[in-house]
């Protein structure tokens, strides 16, 4: 008998703005995630002593957030020395490779309870500035054909025939449905960012614009319009010849936002909960990894999704809610045709068009915020899907308790 | 030792003088090599003795660069030598530049390649005033990079974002701008000037050295790692690409050796810089672009097609029959080489017409300074519009650049050939009507020939000059002369309908139907092309000529035909066409609408209903599938024409094809692209293509067997 996982709790800061007037910018990397980890500690009175690991996703792992953070974070969270820490780098599926890595630590059985998530501050360690083969040695970016992940995004909105007004549409969309959730509290995993005299520095996603109109966003500049024109278009051309001309449609309106914020997910055993007395609220049900063309790069989450389902036994309609990462709206809005999912059931909270995609974070933080819903509705399965750089696609099962 | 002569002056200045026997100009081969090492050794061995060092030529040039005939031998299995042959000369040269003393180069004619690398092994550069000097790198445009330390040191003279335009675009600059830009440091009038100046230069500076030497050093304008360069180098390869297609490795070796050259130091940069530079030297691209954009066109232009025992003769007035588009631009380039210059059409005010163009052009020389008003006005006194034939009288050579219509062509032809000079030649600018007929309309065909012009005139480089039956050396000489006079590359052929470059590229623009009436879509027919290296689509170049053209020859075809009592069934390709232009009214570019729309306020695009007509959303579409056919054609039908005695050499063919109809540089030309290809392979995939398009593809004979015997095409 396989051990399962089980996911005993789940938590988030909120997001702030990824610049400096972002009201996380002035929290150490490192305090973020100490945070979360001493919020699960006290709240579940929790023997460190019995965590294995912690994993912890971070895409640009230097400077502050350098020189393995989850390692750090245990012994400046004041964790004991036996709590090991791992930070890990799979673009933006990093904080959704921890849980998964996490459940497969637990279920080979040779690790019964690991902390799983991740950290990024966009504002104090930008995106990008670990540089990188792909786009930085010039060898490698001929070689492999280096573009920029919106021009792809724009892309696939071309391919797909997907117009402006339709992006615009879907990104106004999140921001309803985030706005909506957030005043009506459902965010439950949420835990406020406070200073160390308590006082709290950051309670509530502060990137949800809930003013958002449609014609507000239709007077955004397209993002990628300009270095698509330079030259990154032309990338495209070896492998997409059939498409004329690419058509720049994604704007900061309608992509994710830059933010700033963390996310832990505690998954342990059957036995070690109740060893420590902790009330399992999920379990990881299926795990799944894929990788498609890296130049459109961002096709992934399909391809993962239909693994994950096939590992699991279910079909597509057995799901109840999804969570497809919005790093763009085109890539949401192709996974919804792909998979013929019903909108209805795609991030029904928003996503990070309003809320912000903290690299490293994100995908743990996907996690909580589906299992809050399936709480709330009292509904069974939910998956959590990211698309990845490289072209890569990951997706997680879950099934409520 | 003879190559390089070893001086010292009385104040303990050595002057290396180089001067290679036999040669005209100084290059890097192995006397070079030799020489310089021994010089080396000399001067390290007797270095207290030594105050400094000037490097300077006894040739007119400072010295040409590589040794090509020596490149282009090179093979795979010579990897390992070529290396070390790089390794070595950068070696004697980064021994100069860390003496401890200091070392000047005297520029005294063109450094180009190799000549500009020791110029920048040098601590001080200072070169004549002489805006006929060139110096540059540009080893880029026969497929190299600069492997003496070019990139190297350009990299660190300039940084990243300066340099990479002089190595990736081979710019070559005169004294002056290369002053400007920092790749020299001094600029002097006389050749004493300049060995004085060196002198003071070394004594002002006794222990000079590289400022890449110096431990506070750093590669201006950052390092790749760097905020500075942390947008532009991901973006970097995808603008060069933009251009290249990623049919030039010497590009991507490049810009690959340069940014890695600025992360480690000068010793490890060195030996990256040679390993790129050794992949290309081995590699194909290199020899396909050096033979023939090199040595094929050295020997055109060194009269390869000229008959023989015929003296050179110089144009002194010319006569262009029509002022259009081609006639004013015929009259431009004449006028621009000191030719008198007579510009007829049939009333003043076209004449006068057609002048304003050269007016126009001019006019942008002088707002980019590169000539002045004095001489502008110069070129328009040359030109003399008038409506009057008498004007034409002692023409050398009378050009006409009338309508592509046999009667009106005859009629300026009866017209205007009285009126030339004794010695005079008559030429006919057509793109399409047999010479041999033309003819017919001369007084004398032996003095009577083709000269096919290229739109546009005064920047397209070919003439494709069309022997008639009855031409006689003579007329051919004079035409091949005018045409090196005004700055072109002549290539001769035979009389067929097309000629060469007519006929091949209307076999590539077809292929392009074709495969649009197959249902593949628009865009990657277009995409398809220019990624082979085209420099446009194939249906934008024929909405460029107009679809009305393509229905003419086929109208041409069948009166042939029927003539012949064969039936004529157009092909999918002319049907398409046929189509476009008869039942939807899109004949092109000039009407409007063709394969594109042109809006007014715009960029042109594919007609969207292309796509509703004829493209299959279905068909799978192989893109190497889509750039062989357009390569393979235009391949075949040259051998074609080679066959038929249209083409009478290789170089002709090559050159032709690629400053002609934009066939792509990296090929080597339309036959060179068979030779590297395999013969035996061309001909296998050319019978794959037969079986899958049409029997336009199949191997003619003369191609199997050149493949039988094992011969290549040269």
């Amino acid at each position: 008998m396989v051990t399962e996982a089980y996911i005993y709790d789940a938590v988030r800061t909120p997001r702030g703005k990824g610049k400096q007037e972002g009201s996380l910018h002035e929290v150490r990397p490192i305090s973020l995630i100490t945070g979360l980890l001493e919020h699960l500690q006290q709240t579940h009175d929790l023997d460190t002593s019995r965590v294995n690991d912690i994993v912890l996703g971070c895409v640009s792992p230097l400077g502050d957030q350098g020189a393995d953070i989850a390692k750090t974070a245990a012994i400046a969270a004041g964790w004991d020395e036996t709590v090991c820490g791992v930070q890990l780098n799979r673009f933006c599926a990093s904080g959704l490779e921890a849980v998964n890595t996490a459940a497969m630590k637990v279920r080979s059985g040779w690790e019964s309870l690991v902390v799983a998530g991740g950290v990024e501050s966009m504002s104090r360690v930008p995106m990008g500035s670990d540089g990188g083969a792909w786009a930085m040695d010039p060898a490698t970016n001929i070689k492999t054909g280096f573009m920029p992940q919106g021009i792809g995004a724009d892309l696939i909105a071309t391919i797909e025939g997907f117009s402006r007004e339709d992006v615009d549409e879907f990104a106004f969309g999140s921001q309803q449905k985030a706005a909506h959730a957030a005043q009506s509290g459902y965010f439950k995993s949420i835990v406020p960012v406070t200073d160390q005299n308590g006082l709290t520095i950051l309670d509530h996603d502060e990137f949800i614009r809930p003013n958002t109109t449609v014609d507000g966003l239709a007077k955004l500049k397209p993002s990628f319009q300009l270095m698509g024109e330079f030259g990154f278009d032309s990338v495209a051309e070896h492998r997409y010849h059939y498409v004329e001309k690419i058509n720049h449609v994604h704007t900061p309106g309608n992509s994710s936002g830059i933010v700033d914020g963390s996310a832990a997910v505690l998954v342990g055993s059957e036995q070690a909960g109740k060893d420590l007395n902790l009330t399992p609220r999920a379990r990881i049900i299926a795990t799944a990894l894929t990788s498609t063309d890296p130049t459109i790069m961002l096709t992934g989450p399909a391809p993962a999704t239909r693994k994950a389902l096939d590992l699991a036994g279910l079909a597509v309609s057995d799901i109840d809610l999804f969570e497809v990462n919005e790093a763009f709206a085109s890539v949401v809005m192709r996974f919804q045709k792909e998979l013929n999912v019903p909108m209805e059931k795609i991030n029904v909270n928003g996503g990070s068009i309003a809320m912000g995609h903290p690299l490293g974070a994100t995908g743990a933080m996907l996690v909580g915020t589906v299992l809050d819903e399936l709480e709330r509705r009292g509904q069974r399965y939910g998956l959590c899907t990211l698309c990845v750089g490289g072209g890569m696609g990951i997706a997680t099962i879950i099934e409520r308790i | 030792m003879s190559a390089i002569k070893f001086e010292k002056d009385a104040d303990n200045i050595v002057t290396l003088t180089m001067d290679m026997p036999g040669q005209s100009a100084n290059t890097m081969n192995d006397d070079y090599r030799e020489a310089m090492s021994a010089h080396v050794k000399t001067l390290q061995s007797d270095i207290d003795n030594v105050a400094g060092i000037i490097i300077t030529s006894a040739k007119k040039t400072f010295f040409a660069g590589g040794d090509l005939r020596e490149l282009i031998k090179v093979t795979e299995e010579d990897a390992a030598d070529i290396f070390a042959m790089t390794q070595g000369v950068k070696a004697d040269l980064r021994a100069l530049e860390t003496l401890g003393k200091p070392v000047v180069a005297a520029i005294n004619g063109a450094a180009l390649g190799g000549g500009y690398e020791i110029c920048l092994a040098c601590h001080y550069r200072i070169c004549l005033a002489n805006s006929d000097i060139k110096l540059g790198l540009p080893e880029s445009q026969l497929g190299l990079l600069p492997g003496g330390g070019g990139i190297v040191r350009m990299v660190r003279l300039l940084g990243l974002e300066k340099s990479l335009p002089f190595l990736l675009e081979a710019k070559q600059m005169n004294p002056q701008r290369a002053l400007d830009k920092g790749l020299i440091d001094e600029v002097v009038t006389t050749k004493e000037d300049m060995i004085t100046a060196a002198k003071a230069w070394i004594k002002a500076n006794p222990t000079s050295q590289q400022p890449w030497d110096r431990p506070d050093y750093e590669i201006p304008g950052g390092i790749p790692g760097s905020p500075q360069l942390a947008e532009l180098i991901p973006i970097a390869p995808a603008v060069m690409r933009q251009k290249t297609k990623g049919n030039y490795p010497a590009q991507d070796a490049i810009m690959s050796a340069a940014v890695e050259s600025a992360q480690v130091d000068f010793e490890s940069a060195s030996r990256i810089e040679a390993r790129y530079f050794t992949s290309l030297a081995t590699g194909q691209i290199a020899k396909n672009i050096i033979g023939t954009l090199w040595f094929q066109l050295n020997d055109i232009k060194a009269g390869s097609s000229r008959p023989d025992g015929i003296e050179r003769q110089t144009a002194k007035k010319v006569g262009v029959l029509g002022a259009g588009m081609m006639g004013s631009g015929i009259a431009y380039v004449t006028a621009m080489k000191n030719v008198e210059t007579v510009l007829k059409d049939v009333s003043i005010e076209q004449a006068e017409k057609g002048k304003s163009y050269s007016a126009k052009l001019l006019d942008k020389k002088v707002s980019r300074g590169q000539i002045d008003e004095k001489q502008k006005q110069a070129v328009l006194n040359r030109i003399l519009a008038t409506d009057k034939a008498e004007d034409l009288a002692e023409c050398d050579l009378i050009i006409e650049a009338v309508f592509e219509d046999r009667s009106l062509k005859a009629k300026v032809t009866q017209e205007a050939e009285p009126l030339l000079a004794k010695t005079g030649v008559f030429a006919s600018n057509t793109s399409t009507l047999p010479i041999t007929e033309l003819a017919e309309a001369s007084q004398d065909a032996s003095k009577f020939i083709g000269l096919h012009f290229f739109s546009p005139v005064d920047k397209m480089p070919l003439v494709e000059i069309i022997k008639g039956k009855e031409t006689s050396d003579e007329t051919l000489a004079k035409a091949f002369d005018y045409v090196l006079q005004i700055g072109k590359t002549p290539i001769v052929v035979n009389d067929s309908r097309g000629f060469y470059t007519s006929r091949v590229f209307g076999t590539s623009a077809m292929e392009g139907v074709a495969m649009l009436a197959e249902g593949i879509s628009p865009a990657s027919i277009e995409n398809g092309a220019m990624l082979a290296g085209m420099p446009v689509g194939p249906l934008a170049v024929l909405d460029e000529v107009s679809l009305s053209l393509v229905l003419k020859i086929e109208d041409q075809t069948r009166k042939d035909m029927e003539a012949a009592g064969k039936p004529h069934t157009p092909t999918p390709g002319q049907a398409l066409v046929r189509q476009m232009v008869e039942e939807f009214g899109r004949s092109g570019k000039a009407a409007g609408a063709g394969f594109y729309e042109y809006p007014k306020n715009g960029k042109k695009h594919l007609w969207s209903e292309l796509y509703q007509r004829y493209a299959k959303p279905a068909k799978e579409v192989d893109l190497q599938e889509i750039k062989d056919r357009i390569l393979f054609i235009q391949s075949i039908e040259t051998i074609r024409c080679y066959e038929e005695k249209v083409l009478e050499s290789v170089a002709d063919a090559n050159i032709g094809s690629i400053f002609g109809i934009g066939f792509p540089p990296w090929t080597g030309g339309t036959l060179q692209f068979v030779n590297q290809y395999g013969l035996d392979k061309f001909v296998a995939r050319a019978t794959e293509l037969a079986e899958k398009y049409g029997s336009h593809f199949a191997p003619p004979k003369l191609l199997l067997e050149k493949a039988k015997k094992g011969e290549i095409f040269e």
